[in-house]
């Protein structure tokens, strides 16, 4: 009986081991690390030329088949008394600071597009990819609705369509993926009258701010802001003015998933540490179980 | 060592506790139909800023952490081999059972879109710890529903009886349960070391979970530590619930408490209680997270609570020989370190949480903690239905029957 047991025992732990690394294999291939285009496209915001008409708004609901107000209504200034967020009905909003100069500081706010997106990381079904332009978008028919991402989100972007019953769904900037796909701009950057947003090469747009930087040192704090935030975004914002000031995040230049990433792979290292455990423990219960046998036939 | 045998217990159903349980689970199902029919925003307090609420922090965390009970008395009597606990392991599997099944339901209430539970199944995503989590839960599920079925087959083998025109069936499901008994009687072990693999990987795992919410979640409890400290604290509050439950379960059938088997236990929960104090209080010391703690603030209070009342308090309490050999004394040791893993989670997955964004704080609506109350009350029916049928807790009997995790002996 006791053969037979271990016979039994080493055959299937074989077994459930081969299936195992069988799986981990697949995965480990399909998760290749997402590689960031040389040419990935992004775009400067500069909060010192935004005059806050808010038509940026209006374009992206538009672009996006959002309800929207007509566009003569965006013209009211007095949604600035309020700090606004992005959230399932507008993707886009943007909010006034106050200043010491006679002019207001205005922020466009939308997803960052980060180089190492938290929300691509976190995602349990992986509906979100990070495209080879720099897109961050979302697939509807993966989603579960658990919100992680919105957990993982450093910059808390993604929304959610809590009053829906049926099919809700997440909702966040996808850089306007549609149009972009295609070549074309973003509806916000296109629409901007004051040309307060440039959207280009991401590479192309750090040189172009630097350069700004330096030619009008009085006008920029020395910052761009998410050159290198977690890592990295293509949504990049230089100002008059230090973004804690104006409600951005501190963040440090670690990547958001980082740390994470790094448990996960160390626990499930090509799944070794597991199926170690499930050895291991197989041992100590054989050599208990042979133990007591040995004991209660002494005892007889 | 006193003989036992696992037995029905025949006692009347309902009591005014049980009533007032009934009362209190329809209420919770009432909100959760609410939550069908108009939307997760319509019940919960939930918004953008708190994705996740007492659903995720309660029923899902600290009830998975609740159910160790069922790996650890696993290890112990299974593995360790340790006969004299084979007693506890029954009502211990039970728990974990259905604290599983009420973790995955709460999961799934907590979807935005439920029926797509299935899509982890084939939509992997390895890097996401949730994706783990899922899966590990989904699979140990499965494994306690096997580690339970020979309970079900020594309940009815021999005893089928369908009514009526169903009579026909008494024979095949007879030779069928056999014949699962016989095979799971062979592979059982397999499933047991499973069950307690898959426990230790999600157990640690839910608490790599808050991680990639960086400075979201307060430095007190952020730490790159948070898995093992999950793990042993979901180690050491194991044994203490089934303490607590074995405790009660006597006192609601008016049994005689095992309190030789339970004593023992207890003399183990004091050293991994202090194993699970010297990680956090180490991390704390290495991180210099303590200047957090001069702060007068909520987060600052509940951590030391958190310590005092889940760790320092039953530490001492345990190493007493005194408490340990009574049952009060035992049951409110107990009761502390469940109180303070369950205040554990909730910290963590709620109070630590703070959006970078705050237009108000979450605080759970009158709905959501219907419908935690409501699944913890059906639960608790649903455990003393279930040790009516089938034969879970042990009564003490002088007959000598073992009871293994193959239940059926050979002479039969
Ligand atoms: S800002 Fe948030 S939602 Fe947008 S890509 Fe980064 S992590 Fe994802
Ligand atoms: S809510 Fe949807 S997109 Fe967000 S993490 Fe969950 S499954 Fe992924
Ligand atoms: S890029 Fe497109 S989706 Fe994003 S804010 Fe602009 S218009 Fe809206």
């Amino acid at each position: 009986m006791a053969a037979q047991t271990r016979r039994d025992f080493f055959k299937t732990s074989a077994l459930l081991g081969t299936a195992i690394s069988g799986i981990s294999n697949k995965q480990i291939k399909a998760q290749s690390k997402n590689i960031l285009s040389e040419n990935r496209m992004g775009v400067l915001v500069d909060t010192t030329a935004c005059i806050g008409c808010r038509k940026c708004e209006w374009a992206c609901k538009t672009a996006h088949n959002l309800p929207t107000l007509p566009v003569e209504e965006y013209d009211d200034r007095t949604v600035f008394k309020k700090m606004r967020r992005p959230d399932d009905k507008a993707l886009t909003v943007v909010n006034e600071y106050q200043n010491s100069t006679k002019f207001p500081i205005n922020v466009k706010v939308q997803c960052m597009h980060c180089d190492q997106p938290a929300c691509v990381s976190a995602c349990i079904v992986g509906a979100f990819t990070k495209k080879e332009n720099s897109s961050v978008i979302w697939d509807t028919n993966k989603c579960i609705g658990c919100r992680y991402c919105m957990v993982a989100c450093p910059f808390q972007i993604p929304a959610f369509e809590y009053e829906e019953a049926l099919k809700p769904d997440i909702k966040k900037c996808d850089f306007c993926f549609d149009l972009t796909k295609k070549g074309k701009i973003p509806a916000c950057v296109e629409i901007c009258p004051v040309e307060a947003i440039t959207y280009g090469r991401r590479e192309d747009l750090i040189k172009a701010a630097r350069e700004k930087i330096k030619n009008y040192p009085t006008r920029y704090v020395n910052h761009i802001y998410g050159e290198y935030e977690v890592g990295g975004t293509s949504w990049m914002y230089i100002s008059s003015k230090d973004f804690l000031q104006l409600a951005f995040p501190k963040l440090g230049r670690d990547p958001a998933p980082g740390v994470s990433e790094a448990i996960q792979h160390g626990i499930f290292a090509y799944f070794v540490p597991p199926i170690a455990l499930y050895a291991l423990l197989g041992g100590v219960m054989w050599l208990n179980k042979n133990r007591k046998k040995t004991e209660s036939e002494t005892e007889i | 060592m006193e003989n036992f045998r696992s037995a029905p217990i025949e006692k009347k159903f309902f009591t005014p506790i049980v009533l007032l349980l009934i009362v209190l689970a329809i209420n919770g199902m009432i909100f959760l139909l609410g939550r069908f029919l108009f939307g997760i925003g319509a019940v919960t307090n939930l918004d953008n800023q708190y994705p996740w609420g007492i659903w995720i922090g309660i029923d899902v965390a600290a009830g998975v952490a609740l159910a160790a009970g069922g790996f650890t008395t696993a290890a112990l009597g299974h593995i360790m081999y340790k006969e004299q606990y084979h007693a506890i392991i029954r009502p211990a599997l039970l728990t974990a059972m259905l604290g599983y099944t009420f973790v995955a339901i709460s999961v799934m209430i907590d979807l935005g879109r439920y029926y797509y539970i299935w899509h982890p199944l084939i939509m992997w995503n390895g890097t996401s710890v949730l994706f783990e989590v899922g899966m590990c839960v989904m699979i140990y599920l499965f494994v306690l529903y096997i580690e339970f079925l020979p309970i079900v087959t020594e309940r009815f083998i021999g005893r089928v009886s369908f009514p009526g025109f169903l009579k026909k069936l008494n024979r095949p499901v007879d030779k069928l349960l056999r014949v699962l008994d016989r095979t799971l009687d062979k592979t059982m072990f397999i499933f047991i070391i499973a069950g307690v693999v898959l426990s230790c990987l999600h157990q640690s795992s839910l608490g790599t979970l808050m991680v990639i919410a960086g400075p979201k979640i307060h430095p007190l409890w952020q730490t790159p530590i948070l898995p093992l400290l999950f793990l042993l604290s979901a180690i050491s509050v194991g044994l203490p619930m089934v303490i607590f439950e074995s405790l009660i379960t006597s006192r609601s059938f008016g049994l005689k408490p095992e309190i030789n088997i339970l004593s023992n236990l207890g003399n183990m929960v004091g050293p991994l209680l202090f194993i699970y104090l010297a990680f956090k209080i180490g991390d704390m010391v290495i991180r210099k997270t303590f200047v957090y703690l001069t702060e007068l603030n909520s987060a600052s209070v509940l951590f030391t609570l958190e310590i005092m009342i889940g760790i320092i308090i039953p530490l001492r309490m345990f190493l007493s020989r005194q408490v340990v050999n009574s049952p009060l004394g035992l049951f409110t040791a107990a009761f502390f370190v469940i109180v303070g893993v369950l205040m554990n989670r909730i910290n963590y997955f709620l109070v630590a949480y703070t959006p970078p964004y705050q237009f108000q704080t979450y605080f759970p609506s009158f709905g959501e903690i219907s419908v935690t109350v409501g699944f913890i009350a059906i639960e608790i029916l649903l455990f003393r239905k279930m040790v009516m049928i089938f034969p879970i807790v042990s009564l003490p009997e002088t007959g000598s029957q073992k009871t293994k995790y193959f239940i059926r002996g050979k002479s039969q």
